[in-house]
């Protein structure tokens, strides 16, 4: 077992360092503050819906309806929680009790997750449309001020991720309830062995997730000031892409947060990266594909070095 | 044999019924109609869908998730040669299927080489086929051949062309699955990577083929498609993405691998037509629409489910 | 002693437990109290998992009970049990495993006292063992996984562990190891506690236990201090039939040419069959997997395959579960009998017939499912897998697990047979007397080939020399 190996986190840390130098070199002045919050102004969304894929993939499921769940979220506070708060609220802590009512009830019937999240994507994106058939709706004023805050010495964004990460941190990987939740992902049975209840920590890992993808549907109106009803549909594949990113695998539980959020960053700085790069918008989406094998590559060979030695 | 444990049994009960409520609105009127255009419009989501189906057989975590790319990028580069002259069909034909070939062979090569997850692979590989359909397109829409057109709107023997096309391909997907040697090999494959290989199996080729037979599949779907439509558009594929996938569910196939089931797939891709048509006729708006499609796809995972526990 | 009714742990009524009509544990009663340690033995089936899973609340018991001294379940009444198969978590390192079975540890700071209490344990098991309490479980050895899973099931989690059940916990490790436990078990019972051992390795069976329970068929067949045994009345007990002498045909010494011949120093000749051998676990399995992975391709299947295998751990290496008995068995055949790509249906039941009755397929119908077979037929269809395909070289990775000592003794002649008829063998096992019966024998110990005996050399005793030999140097 080689340092590498070890310290999972590496990899994406430098992946992201290299571009973030590449970005700086291709255009110095994004070296500023302004600079900064520009390039990663929609990475505290999409950090949040890849923390919300990673409760899912930490229990070896993978969930397929992230992007639409986190568009119904965001149309609702665009709404409800605009109109009238209490109701708003209301309707976002159904909708993470529902995700965790699914994860119980796909750990109980031992239902396919990807297939029950793919149906569960066409209910969403009803939903959605159902409460705001054309795009529209109004950011709450609180939040629009949270998500334009200007802190000092770090723009916004940088400092919700490292919020963000510090956060989830601590919930997944330091506290002990966290550890039993990786402990699913890792061997459900000897969990289940030694006396916890399998389907309620699932119901925990979904319900995480409902709470996360919440968190990134508010966030993302807070920052695009309206909703509509496939705001974030290309969230799904962007945060499992981020989450196998930052370093975590499909099975055994092996996730990390501070990865997934750094993946986030990676995804959403290549991004603009690329229009720095004054590529041909043409180019932009399959330079972001070849971004990805490029990294992932890197990766499979750094860990097969390790193997070797 | 019971033929209510046959598995593709209920996908085409499911057909069967969203066509019984939709025609019974309107009392027995567009039968025929909405027949011929559930099944216009199902073969495309059969085609696409017996491609998702191989690579679903070959086991856990293996799925397309390039389809639509693939689709767009055979459909473009297609119509792109053929630049609606008369008489180039065949050389439209050959060029999607060229594009099936290097999309599959690289979807492969990420897969193997770079052992990346195959969800994974075939996304990022799908952002690549985008930017490439994008940049030879450069928004024109061109219009396929006439005779082409003619040919994916026209009937043969009261049934449309395309669906003739899908039921071929099924016909061949099942020989394939139920008769030959390969068959076989991607069902022991699905069941169990390693027995497969410790039993003689060439995995790797089965893997291989499998994802190159997806492609094809699909860049022929993208070809038929943007004949029957009048021309290739950049998001002409994005429904079936999930679509490709949830009729191989509700078709009956396995999504642990090793079981496949032909004739679900296309009962499948009628149903999806036909709950649409039917919530359409009820007056359902698009919102309601979708939360029910979703509320009945995962009814019928549960049926499934539960039946096979019992059995 | 401690007084043995005061210090009750748990005790057994009649307990019995049905699987459809198969009675894997028939009646058994028993009680454990501190101070005991219970060694027990039986043949595989005999319903030794059975009763550690009823014991340690896994199953329930389908009649008869079983009752705690204190509290209603297994957990609060402090038993552990460590598997035969790992169950630790490998993704979380050895203290959070030590969490994930230790649910009051919670609050800042749990990580710490988890360190301390993982750390302790293994310390007091394993003086020396040199393993990091913060490492994660999938960087470790296998031997340094088992260490940690018995360290778990000592250590204290909050309340104390009263009854240990050790389900062959010796198996992956090495010996002076082993003796750090054995020791540690002897303590562990002075002091109050008490143990149940179950190993296939007798002496150990006899050097920690003062009680030795012998199950056969699901029952007790004898329960006595182990003073009261000797070895022999042990094996004798328990069932054990002696292996018959088959044919004795003496060296042949007429084999053909070498068929292969690796870097490692495994070789064969045409019409031998070659033993492996040597403690689980030290290598033979992966040799033969290379072996059989270099000889035949991930990308093309031949008419004629240079080389079969039969596995031994059936789910993971041998069986497609979805499948047919007919179908399990074809796979080896199809690509020889095809016609065009197409599979020969009548060549493949043909095959499937002639294999149900040459090796005594116990079925109906061939085209059951797989699945509806016992372990043991399911095992001979995997035989029937490899034989009835026309490769030269059959490798075998401890083909017999589970399989009944009749249809063991049809294989060995069949084996002979098809050796006789050119073929060669390369057979892995890790009961002895299998070996023994093969013309030549390569002992594994860590990963090499540490002997290879001929002839009058396979013995059992030259063979357990060469898997112990060097315990002392290392």
């Amino acid at each position: 077992m080689n340092f590498l190996a070890r310290h999972r986190i590496i990899l994406p840390v430098v992946s992201l360092a290299v571009l973030l130098a590449a970005t700086f070199y291709m255009q110095p002045r994004a070296m500023s503050y302004f600079g900064l919050n520009l390039l990663f102004n929609l990475a505290v969304p999409i950090a949040l819906a890849t923390i919300a894929q990673m409760m899912i993939i930490m229990v070896n499921d993978i969930d397929l309806s992230l992007g639409a769940f986190v568009s119904l979220a965001a149309c609702v506070t665009a709404t409800f929680l605009n109109d009238t708060p209490m109701l708003g609220l209301l309707i976002l802590l159904a909708l993470i009790l529902s995700y965790a009512a699914l994860g119980a009830i796909i750990h109980a019937l031992e239902l396919p997750a990807i297939v029950v999240t793919l149906g569960m994507s066409f209910v969403w994106g009803g939903l959605a449309l159902f409460i705001l058939p054309s795009p529209g709706g109004e950011s709450p004023g609180w939040l629009r001020t949270l998500m334009t805050v200007k802190p000092p010495f770090a723009p916004m964004a940088v400092v919700a991720a490292v919020i963000i990460s510090i956060v989830t941190h601590l919930l997944i990987i330091r506290s002990g309830l966290g550890t039993v939740l990786r402990g699913v992902g890792g061997n459900a049975r000897s969990v289940a062995r030694a006396g916890w209840s399998v389907i309620w920590l699932k119901a925990l890992a979904y319900g995480l997730a409902g709470l996360f993808g919440v968190l990134a549907g508010m966030a993302l109106v807070g920052l695009a000031t309206s909703a509509d009803a496939n705001i974030a549909l290309r969230y799904t594949l962007l945060s499992i892409a981020g989450v196998i990113l930052g370093g975590g695998e499909f099975t055994g539980g092996k996730v990390s947060p501070t990865g997934a959020v750094i993946g986030a960053l990676t995804l959403t700085l290549a991004a603009s990266f690329l229009s720095f790069m004054r590529l041909s918008p043409d180019w932009q989406i399959g330079a972001q594909g070849a971004i990805l094998i490029l990294v992932l590559t890197a990766r499979l060979i750094f860990s097969r070095k390790g193997v070797e030695t | 044999m019971n033929p209510l444990t046959k598995p593709w049994i209920w996908s085409w009960l499911a057909a069967a019924v969203a066509f019984g409520l939709t025609i019974g609105l309107t009392a027995g009127h567009g039968a025929g109609e909405l027949a011929y255009a559930a099944l216009s419009f199902g073969a495309f989501a059969a085609i696409v869908g017996l491609g998702q189906m191989l690579v679903i057989t070959l086991g856990p975590g293996n799925v397309d998730l390039s389809i639509p790319a693939t689709m767009t990028l055979a459909a473009t580069l297609a119509l792109k040669a053929m630049s609606s002259d008369p008489g180039t069909a065949f050389l439209g034909l050959c060029i999607a299927i060229a594009v099936g070939l290097g999309t599959g062979l690289a979807n492969y090569f990420l897969i193997f080489l770079l052992r990346l997850p195959p969800i994974i692979a075939t996304l990022a590989a799908s952002l690549i086929y985008q930017s490439i359909a994008i940049w030879s397109n450069r928004g024109l829409r061109i219009k396929p051949p006439t005779g082409l057109a003619d040919f994916a709107t026209g009937r043969f023997l009261g049934l449309p062309n395309v669906a003739w096309v899908g039921l071929l391909l099924a016909v061949l997907v099942w020989i394939l699955l139920e008769r030959s040697v390969w068959g076989r090999m991607l069902l022991a494959t699905g069941q169990n990577l390693r027995v497969a290989r410790l039993a003689g199996v060439p995995v790797e080729l089965v893997r291989a083929t499998t994802y190159v037979s997806v492609a094809v599949f699909a860049s022929l779907a993208g070809y038929l498609l943007a004949s029957f439509s009048g021309g290739a558009a950049l998001n002409m594929g994005a429904e079936y993405l999930l679509m490709s996938i949830a009729v191989v569910v509700i078709g009956g196939s396995s999504i642990s691998g090793g079981n496949s089931n032909v004739p679900g797939v296309w009962g499948a891709a009628l149903f999806m037509f036909l709950v649409v048509s039917m919530l359409n006729s009820y007056g359902a708006g698009a919102g309601v629409r979708n939360v029910l499609t979703g509320t009945i796809i995962i009814g019928i995972v549960i049926a499934a489910s539960t039946r096979r526990v019992r059995a | 002693m401690l007084d043995h009714e005061s210090a009750l742990i748990v005790t057994l009524v009649d307990a019995a437990k049905h699987f459809g009509p198969v009675r894997a544990l028939d009646g058994v009663s028993l009680s454990v109290a501190g101070g005991d340690c219970i060694g027990l033995v039986g043949h595989n089936g005999a319903g030794k998992s059975t009763l550690v899973n009823l014991i340690n609340g896994g199953l329930a018991p389908s009649s008869g009970n079983i009752k705690f001294s204190e509290g209603a379940t297994a957990l609060v009444a402090g038993v552990r049990s460590v598997f035969q198969e790992l169950s630790l978590c490998p993704n979380l390192t050895v203290a959070e495993n030590l969490k994930i079975s230790h649910s009051a540890l919670k609050g800042p700071g749990w990580r710490r006292t988890a360190r301390a209490e993982i750390r302790a344990s293994l310390d007091t098991l394993f003086p020396g063992h040199n393993i990091d309490a913060d490492a994660e479980v999938d960087t470790l050895s296998i031997a340094e996984r088992q260490m940690v899973e018995i360290a778990i099931g000592f250590a204290p989690r909050g309340s104390r562990a009263r009854l240990v059940i050790l389900d062959e916990p010796t198996s992956s490790l090495d010996q002076g190891i082993a003796d750090q436990l054995l020791t540690h078990i002897k303590r562990f019972c002075a002091s109050g506690g008490a143990v149940i051992f179950i190993s296939h390795m007798l002496g150990e069976i006899f050097e920690v236990s003062n009680r030795i329970i012998v199950l056969k068929d699901g029952k007790v067949v004898a329960e006595r201090g182990s003073g009261e045994f000797t070895r022999q009345g042990l094996v004798d007990a328990m069932g054990h039939v002696a292996p018959e002498t088959i044919e004795e045909s003496g060296p042949k010494g007429d084999y053909g040419p070498e068929v292969f011949s690796t870097s490692q120093g495994l070789s064969a000749r045409q019409g031998e069959i070659v033993g492996l051998s040597g403690l689980a676990g030290h290598g033979q399995a992966e040799a033969l997997a290379r072996l059989y992975l270099s000889r035949s391709s991930a990308w093309q299947s031949s008419k004629s395959p240079e080389v079969v295998f039969v596995a031994g751990d059936r789910p993971r290496d041998g069986v497609l579960p979805l499948w047919s008995i007919l179908r399990n068995i074809s796979i080896s055949v199809l690509q020889q009998t095809a016609k065009r790509g197409f599979v020969n249906r009548l060549a493949e039941t043909a095959v499937a017939a002639d294999w149900k009755t040459r090796i005594g397929i116990r079925t109906d119908d061939v085209k059951n499912p797989i699945l509806s077979l016992s372990g043991g037929n399911q095992q001979k269809v995997l035989f029937a897998r490899a034989l009835a395909s026309s490769a030269p070289l059959v490798i075998m990775d401890d083909p017999m697990r589970g399989v009944d000592v009749g249809t063991k003794q049809d294989v060995y002649a069949m084996i002979r047979a098809e050796a006789v008829k050119g073929r060669t063998f390369l057979w892995y096992s890790t009961e002895t007397e299998e070996v023994c019966q093969c013309d030549r024998v390569f002992v594994f110990r860590n990963h090499e080939i540490s002997a290879e005996l001929t002839g009058a050399d396979i013995t059992e005793e030259k063979i357990l020399g060469a898997s112990f030999e060097m315990q002392e140097a290392s």
